[in-house]
């Protein structure tokens, strides 16, 4: 997939990538030959086998010659690399999502006892690292490199560096993934992967941001487009916090185990100073440098207020880093930082607020656009959802709100109405943009299908969070009620018991959802492949779910 | 002066600092006090470090990501006080690396479980959660019966934790494989020397079989002692040491 | 360190520092002079590129 390169172009890379995967090799040969644990044994050797195709990869694009290779100016090879990955690790999480979503409504069908792997606790991190990590990332990671490229006019930096981030970012991916089924976790909410996989992520972070900033260096326009901040701001701040957060002792150096350099009431705010900012700056900044490049595209107007959104980014950084002790009010976290912690969360709103009117506005005198570009329609709905759940995060931030919404399915409604409403959308919006752009298409090869992936995906939705709401208010109700006689109303299991019937209306809302990811992955692959765009295409708005819905 | 953003933007390496200033105020302010305003963590007497087989129960409490459904801190709040007990303190979790308190309670809080329930009604619920608590959403966890005990690495664990500041003495790590089995064989020659070392622990079969030292005896023994530490008949949040 | 210590610095220099950040950030985004590089940078990704047949 990759052009050859001239000589000067590429220089000493091939060279320190082969070394990095020499020594990956001889590690994990190590740590194999001295563990006596198995799940370890078996990361070592995935990452062995990883590192061996690396190494082959490399011989192959470098020393054996393959033919005469066209140099284009931009290197979309990895960002087509990109494109499909996140369709694929999307698929992925959202099916990993809703077969947790139906362990929860079944229990009797979904868990098997001789599969202890399968159990819901080893799955739901591995949700929840396949769509925030694994597909967001990877979305991240591709559009930041075809942005950067465009917007700085410059071909990517580092010749085949950017290939290693790419590869590296999905070995990341498996032994996180490989190992949440094996049992191997640090145990903390998404920041789960042991310290050999956060290392690793380190080194591929570290070469992500010198690929982005090499190209940044090498711009050809004088100003930097905003986007390539929130990407920069998205990438420095990401390392930063998984750096800080990640900080632990390893039981040995043949053990995944690790331990926190931090402990208790420590350790929590560290972990939700990350946690909500792996919201702020992976889920936001970043898809929020998405909003500004592919709305002001695919509408073909600039966007709303540049100076906006120059108040919208230094803002936007400086309170979201403050907002993290939300997450712990009424814990043994002392007063002053729970209060510091909601009072920025509710100044958040102003940012956040900002920034969705400037993505809304893009399309002021081009409204009409949104009735005939399902995929632009996509982006917009995208923005909404942000709006409505920035605005909902602030209230549930609000220490009397939260004493009834924490701990219960309030809060999964709320992080889906965001994960789904706004990353997802934002997401599916920029790969149906990227797929005809990089594959050289007039066109998709069907906005019908973009059409029904938007009703389907939207109902998905719609289900998804009004059970939760339901659910998450009446769980803290049942909590909290008392009987006339002043005790408890309801014994806990009261209250799992009532939550059935929403636990199989939020099923049945993801299970919607990833139906309409099947369809933009099969309406992706088809229009990759050139195939003539389908009839009804010829009038995009045409579509029944549509027409019923005006 | 106002050219000084265009400065910002042609020279990216200074929007990176400019980045990195403007997202590291506000961890400096929330996170570094914690570790020096000394109001933070208050000592609480019966708080200890976990014993050997304790600390493996909390590994397998960690591999099977229990925290994703069960919270450990009860808030101050009445319902949960009357629910659960009393509300976690600050020194309850000290020892755990990493915190435990989790996010979401789709099962109980289990900060206050320890003593609440017997042995054999924890084994029981592990291994068929439905067939203790028919609504139960809970997976089933009967394989942790069936496998023995990784125990080589002991010792490094509890090194590690001395590193980190956990209290424990030499002997404590010099003799944790075997205390680590002690505890679950309370017939054993070594039992009393384990309980030398660990003065408020009784040994005890936690998994109905002394000959055995399985996966579920670990988990069984990490449960049976949260919360159960601190003596809240004699504890006195108001007294001068316990005031924040 | 104190919490009264820590908590006074916060409300005054802390306070005073956030505050000029901001209207630092403001000034800068609405300075007249910047108007012209804002609005030829807000047109970056609209530009035509010979080499994207596309858009």
């Amino acid at each position: 997939m990759t052009t050859r390169q001239t000589a000067s172009d590429v220089g000493y890379a091939p060279l320190a990538i082969g070394l990095i995967l020499i020594l990956g090799l001889a590690l994990t040969i190590w740590g194999a030959a001295r563990t006596t644990d198995g799940p370890f044994a078996i990361q070592m050797y995935t990452a062995m086998a990883a590192f061996l195709v690396g190494l082959f990869a490399l011989v192959r694009a470098y020393i054996l010659p393959n033919g005469e290779a066209v140099r284009t100016r931009y290197e979309d090879g990895v960002v087509k690399a990109g494109v499909i990955a996140s369709t694929f690790w999307g698929i992925a999480g959202l099916l990993v999502g809703v077969i947790i979503a139906l362990q929860l409504s079944f229990p009797a069908l979904f868990y098997f006892e001789d599969f202890g792997w399968t159990n819901f606790g080893r799955l739901r991190p591995l949700h929840t690292s396949a769509v925030i990590f694994a597909f967001g990332g990877n979305v991240l990671i591709a559009t930041s490199f075809y942005v950067v490229q465009r917007t700085c006019r410059a071909r990517l930096a580092g010749g085949p560096w950017a290939w290693f981030v790419f590869w590296g970012y999905q070995l990341f991916i498996l032994l996180a993934g490989t190992g949440y089924l094996l049992g191997i976790t640090a145990g903390r909410e998404y920041a789960e992967p042991p310290w050999y996989t956060d290392l690793w992520l380190t080194l591929v972070w570290v070469v992500y941001l010198l690929v982005f900033l090499g190209t940044i260096w090498k711009r050809e326009e004088k100003h930097i487009y905003v986007a390539n901040w929130f990407y920069l701001a998205f990438i420095v701040t990401i390392a930063m916090l998984h750096i800080i957060n990640n900080l632990a002792l390893p039981v040995s150096f043949a053990n995944y185990f690790s331990y926190s350099a931090f402990s208790g009431v420590q350790d929590a705010l560290t972990q939700w100073w990350y946690g909500h900012n792996a919201v702020g700056f992976f889920l936001t900044a970043g898809f929020l440098a998405i909003m500004y490049y592919f709305i002001p595209k695919q509408a073909d107007r600039p966007v709303y207020s540049y100076r906006l959104s120059i108040i919208h980014f230094w803002a936007l950084i400086f309170l979201y880093i403050w907002a993290g002790p939300h997450h712990l009010h009424y814990t043994a976290l002392p007063m002053w930082a729970q209060t510091l912690g909601a009072t920025f969360s509710i100044m958040l709103w102003m940012p956040s607020w900002g920034g969705m009117i400037n993505g809304l506005m893009t399309l002021s005198g081009a409204w009409d656009k949104l009735r005939t570009d399902p995929v632009l329609r996509m982006l917009v709905v995208s923005v909404a959802f942000y709006g409505m759940s920035t605005f909902e995060g602030p209230v549930m931030s609000i220490r009397a709100v939260n004493s009834l919404s924490h701990y219960t399915d309030w809060t999964i409604g709320h992080v889906h109405s965001g994960a789904l409403g706004w990353v997802g959308f934002v997401s599916f919006g920029a790969l149906y943009c990227l797929t005809p752009w990089l594959w050289k298409r007039e066109r998709l090869y069907s906005n019908a299908l973009v059409e029904w992936h938007f009703w389907i995906a939207t109902l998905g939705i719609v289900l998804y969070i009004t059970s939760m709401w339901v659910a998450g208010v009446m769980q803290g109700l049942m909590w909290r009620a008392y009987n006339e006689l002043g005790f408890l109303e309801y014994s806990f299991v009261e209250s799992v018991e009532a939550m059935h019937p929403y636990y199989i209306i939020r099923a049945l809302g993801g299970l919607l959802y990833l139906i309409g990811a099947l369809l933009m992955a099969y309406n992706l692959w088809r229009t990759a492949r050139g195939d003539a765009p389908a009839a009804v295409a010829i009038r995009p708005n045409a579509a029944p779910a549509a027409v019923a819905a005006e | 002066m106002w050219h000084f953003h265009k400065w910002f933007e042609r020279h990216s390496l200074i929007l990176v600092v400019g980045i990195l200033l403007v997202v590291s105020i506000g961890g400096l302010v929330q996170i570094t006090p914690l570790f020096f305003i000394e109001s933070t963590i208050e000592q609480v007497k019966g708080v200890r470090p976990y014993t050997p087989l304790e600390l493996k129960g909390r590994e397998i409490y960690i591999r099977e990501g229990c925290y994703v459904c069960h919270s450990q801190m009860v808030r101050p709040l009445r319902d949960e006080v009357e629910r659960y007990g009393h509300y976690s303190l600050a020194a309850e979790s000290m020892y755990d690396h990493p915190f435990q308190w989790g996010s979401k309670r789709t099962g109980p809080d289990l900060a206050r479980v320890g003593g609440r329930y017997s042995d054999e009604w924890h084994r029981a619920h592990l291994v068929d959660p439905r067939s203790m608590v028919p609504e139960s959403v809970m997976p089933p966890y009967a394989f942790l019966e069936k496998k023995e005990l990784a125990t080589g690495d002991i010792a490094n664990h509890l090194r590690v934790n001395a590193t980190l500041k956990v209290p424990y003495t030499q002997a404590q790590i010099d003799n944790a494989a075997a205390d680590l089995r002690a505890q679950a064989d309370p017939d054993s020659d070594a039992a009393s020397a384990f309980e030398e070392r660990y003065p408020t622990v009784k040994p005890r079969a936690y998994d109905g079989d002394p000959k055995r030292l399985t996966e579920m005896d670990a988990l069984i023994a990490y449960l049976q002692m949260l919360g159960a530490g601190v003596d809240f008949s004699t504890y006195q949040a108001d007294a001068p040491e316990n005031r924040r | 360190m104190t919490f009264a210590a820590a908590s006074h610095f916060a409300e005054t220099w802390g306070l005073a520092f956030a505050v000029a950040l901001f209207l630092t950030a403001v000034a800068y985004a609405l300075w007249p002079a910047n108007r012209t590089t804002f609005d030829a940078a807000a047109r970056a990704p609209l530009s035509k590129d010979e080499d994207d047949d596309h858009a």
